[in-house]
């Protein structure tokens, strides 16, 4: 293996893993966009999509099979379920505290998260759970670089997803009241938006986008774990911070370039598997510190 | 060489500009008002003095020293205080807590000292309550200083608030529309206490606000600030009868009337 | 003594101040509560000694996470990090370097000065979401430090570390050792109070209250959110190394992301700056289970359930406010 073949498998890698973290990233943004709120949370809705996915595909793999089309179909399910579960905890948990002081709300956040957390940890018993999807092993070969077919799968749907997304994003009136809201939420409101319900549209999507994350993920690994929202959640809102909290192209952005470093960093000497975390957590504490703003950022309010 | 000393203060955000070139100062002891029509940039003059704002060009010197650079609390250790506009107390510590912030940047007892409760530590706590307790007194309150700052009667806050300021020894006092909210027995309390203020502690006082009458009775020298400008400068017979000021305060006739107060 | 202002003396003791009004009242609470601590091993037996060490361990680590964020409300997500500073500073000192335990116990503390310096002084401006999830960064940083590292033992952790001697008492037993904590406790809680009621400790509950009324009073928060970090970071070493000598053994599973959530859930539970309401707080996170025994996995559901209801309807924990009004 030539250091090209190294740089190039780790490249698609890179991609395939930084599909993932964008998806869930951009719920992070969307959602601090308009309610200026890391819901912490949200790391846990991909797990539990995961979890939805696997569900809903016990019951229509009879008739769709567990190939491509029984695992898309799950997911668009699941995307469905889970968005509506992110617009509920919205309203039961988030809407209260909104005026409460800041550690407040998000104790409550972390509080939603436990409960997701270890709901599904009494339900599987914290055992691992195998996903079931039965996908082939074929690819392309271009040169020494296998590429599978589910990973252009993977990155393809990852890709359309947030395609339609920065459509909804900068075409409809949603998508621009998003935008007002993230600006000036007040003036949003005397201006007769109705800001409650882009909120709720808000959390759906973003929610949504991280179960179709927690699905494929499921499917492309294999299985499931009651803890995998967490470090995922992490690296999503590493990613988002690194493309500029608040920012869709940004939080995109973000997560390819996570996703990037993190392949191309555990081939450094010395960091192997075991040090990926710490070398994503270093970039998360090291851009926090040194540009907060990320790279397409807006720059922070002045002080009062 | 004066107390305050502003010059060439220029401040933008987003690319309006707030202040443009402002020349202003206080004298040691002295009791001076800013006033101008809403907008005119008053409270972000105060912002920029007390180190909240940082204006993109100009000087600020207290007592001849460059204040530009510092963080609020540094320029709150130098002998600048302030009251808020919105009155911002703890409001669920005690009144007498409140007041004992400000006595927090002239003493010193830290981790060891507390738990260990030295006697170079006890003698500074019952000096910081003794000094609190006399700052309260100074401003009329004289009981109920445990209860919740929260609860207190709106004028009472503001009180709470001049004492916290003069709790931190402070050689100039801003005050950010002192009088808004009172009732007129309020406001001639407060007329005195700024007096007091200055003639029984020989603190300097700069305020801004809108109650003309108030300003042209307690004021030595008046400042006039519109649109980010100072337009004018003096005593309050050259300010009631300055043009341009007048012109200001939304044209000729209305703008007489209101600053004859 | 001073008369000092009633007002920060309730506020640390919440409802319980009002209860206990008179010296004479409080002298007799004293004197109960240090009478079951001393009868209660002979009483309940040894396997519920265990029980109370642990509880009262989390006690001291409760207090120490309530200063960061009771007083000076900063969410720390990563607390169990200081934990971990404290107990591998000791095992790898005294099993290493054959240090005695009562050298390491001050090089635990100067180790987690360092950590809480390092970690504080580049995050303690950000805002406090922010400054939850580098906080919890570094609390895995340190765990999958501890896990990856050889010096520290890997995933397996230290084994024998050796317990301490005291004036010729050998403090090995889990009796013995329970004293030890008991003795901790208490101190944690009287070094709480004193703190609460200095200069210092108002100064946390100003910055919390309003931080920018407070930096205009003169108070310089950084400097002042950092000395509570600090100190919170000295109240999880000492709990740390003192949980090293006691299990004689530690890995890098119990300094995890769940430890720190633990840990806040005793500050939360019992009433967010209230020392009667942590300490409570810290029974029930370690007794609940006990006498939950039988609904096993859902224990954890059951506290993340109780934490989100608090949450909504009683922000200030289950201990009553202590206000005045």
């Amino acid at each position: 293996m030539t250091v090209f073949d190294i740089f190039t498998h780790q490249l698609v890698n890179g991609i395939v893993l930084g599909s993932f973290y964008a998806l869930v990233a951009l719920g992070y943004t969307m959602v601090f966009g308009v309610v200026k709120l890391l819901n912490f949370a949200h790391g846990d809705l991909y797990m539990v999509g995961g979890f939805a996915g696997f569900l809903i595909l016990s019951v229509l793999a009879p008739f769709l099979g567990t190939g491509w089309l029984g695992v898309a179909i799950s997911m668009l399910f699941a995307m469905l379920a889970v968005g509506f579960l992110g617009v509920v905890i919205q309203r039961v948990a988030y809407a209260p505290m909104l005026a409460a002081p800041r550690l407040s709300i998000l104790i409550t956040a972390l509080a939603v998260s436990l409960v997701l957390q270890n709901a599904v940890l009494a339900m599987t018993k914290g055992q691992y759970q195998p996903f079931g999807a039965n996908f082939g092993f074929g690819g392309v070969n271009l040169g020494n670089l296998f590429i599978s077919y589910n990973q252009m799968v993977l990155v393809g749907t990852a890709g359309v997803l947030m395609l339609g997304l920065e459509l909804f994003v900068s075409r409809t009136q949603y998508g621009r009241a998003m935008r007002a809201i993230s600006v000036d939420k007040d003036m949003c409101r005397l201006m007769g938006i109705n800001v409650n319900a882009v909120i709720a549209v808000t959390f759906f999507l973003g929610s949504a986008l991280a179960a179709a994350a927690g699905t494929m993920a499921g499917a492309y690994y294999g299985s499931l774990w009651y803890f995998m929202g967490f470090l995922i959640g992490l690296k999503a809102f590493t990613a988002a911070v690194i493309g500029g909290i608040g920012s869709i192209p940004g939080a995109m952005l973000g997560g390819l370039i996570l996703g990037l470093l993190e392949s191309f960093g555990t081939q450094l000497p010395g960091v192997g598997s075991g040090w990926k975390d710490v070398f994503s957590f270093s970039v998360l504490i090291l851009v926090l510190v040194f540009k907060p703003t990320g790279l397409l950022g807006k720059p922070e309010q002045e002080r009062m | 060489m004066s107390l305050l000393e502003l010059k060439g203060v220029s401040l933008s955000f987003a690319g309006s500009k707030v202040l443009q070139e402002v020349d202003f100062d206080v004298p040691a002891g002295a009791v001076v008002s800013l006033i101008g029509p809403n907008g005119a940039g008053k409270t972000s003059l105060f912002n920029c003095i007390t180190g909240f704002y940082k204006p993109q060009r100009g000087s600020i010197k207290v007592d001849g020293v460059e204040t530009m650079r510092m963080k609020p609390h540094q320029v709150t250790r130098l002998g600048i205080a302030r009251t808020f506009q919105n009155v911002r107390l703890f409001r669920e510590m005690s009144v007498l807590e409140n007041v004992m912030s400000g006595m927090h940047c002239r003493t010193s007892a830290g981790v060891i000292e507390a738990i260990l409760r030295l006697p170079a530590q006890r003698r500074e706590e019952a000096a910081i309550h003794d000094y609190s307790v006399e700052c309260l007194r100074f401003v009329g309150i004289e009981d109920g200083w445990h209860r919740d700052a929260g609860t207190l009667p709106y004028g009472w806050q503001r009180r709470v608030e001049i004492a916290r300021a003069l709790a931190t020894q402070p050689k100039l006092l801003l005050l950010d529309e002192p009088a808004a909210g009172l009732t007129a027995g309020e406001k001639q309390d407060l007329i005195g206490l700024i007096g007091r203020i200055r003639d029984e502690r020989g603190v300097a006082v700069l305020l801004i606000e809108h109650d003309t009458g108030l300003v042209m009775r307690i004021s030595e020298r008046i400042s006039v600030l519109d649109h980010g400008v100072m337009i004018a400068e003096g005593t309050v017979k050259e300010i009631q009868t300055n043009p341009r000021v007048i012109e200001a305060y939304l044209g000729v006739e209305e703008g007489e009337a209101e600053l004859a107060g | 003594m001073a008369a000092l202002p009633q007002g920060a003396t309730a506020s640390a003791w919440g409802g319980l101040a009002r209860l206990l009004d008179t010296p004479r009242k409080r002298g007799f609470a004293i004197a109960v509560v240090l009478t079951a601590m001393v009868v209660a091993p002979f009483m309940l037996g040894p396997y519920a000694t265990v029980i109370l060490t642990n509880a009262l361990l989390y006690v001291v680590l409760a207090l120490g996470l309530n200063i960061v964020v009771g007083y000076a409300g900063l969410l720390d997500l990563g607390f169990a990090a200081f934990f971990a500073v404290g107990a591998y500073t000791v095992g790898i000192t005294t099993l290493h370097f054959g240090l005695n335990f009562w050298l390491a116990l001050p090089l635990a503390i100067f180790f987690a000065i360092i950590a809480g310096v390092i970690i504080g002084t580049p995050t303690l401006r950000l805002r406090s979401d922010y400054l939850a999830i580098v906080t919890l960064g570094f609390g895995e940083i340190v765990r999958i430090s501890a896990r990856n590292l050889r010096e520290t033992g890997g995933a397996s952790g230290l084994i024998g570390i050796d317990s301490p001697w005291i004036l010729g008492w050998h403090i090995e037993t889990p009796l013995d050792f329970y004293f030890v904590f008991c003795v901790l406790a208490i101190l944690a809680v009287l070094a709480s109070a004193r703190l609460v009621n200095s200069r210092l400790g108002r100064a946390w509950l100003y910055v919390r209250h309003d931080e920018d009324a407070a930096e205009a009073m003169g108070i310089d928060r950084v400097k002042v959110k950092l000395a509570a970090y600090i100190v919170g970071a000295i109240y999880g070493a000492i709990a740390g190394a003192f949980f090293a000598a006691n299990l004689g053994a530690i890995s890098p599973e119990s300094f995890s992301f769940q430890q720190s959530v633990l840990i806040l859930m005793a500050v939360i539970l019992g009433g967010m700056g209230k020392i009667p309401g942590v300490v409570l707080g810290a029974f029930i996170v370690i007794l609940a289970p006990e006498l939950l025994r039988d609904v096993g996995d859902l224990r954890l559901l059951i506290f993340a359930v109780g934490l989100l209801l608090i949450m909504l309807f009683r922000p200030s924990g289950i201990w009553p406010a202590g206000g005045r009004k």
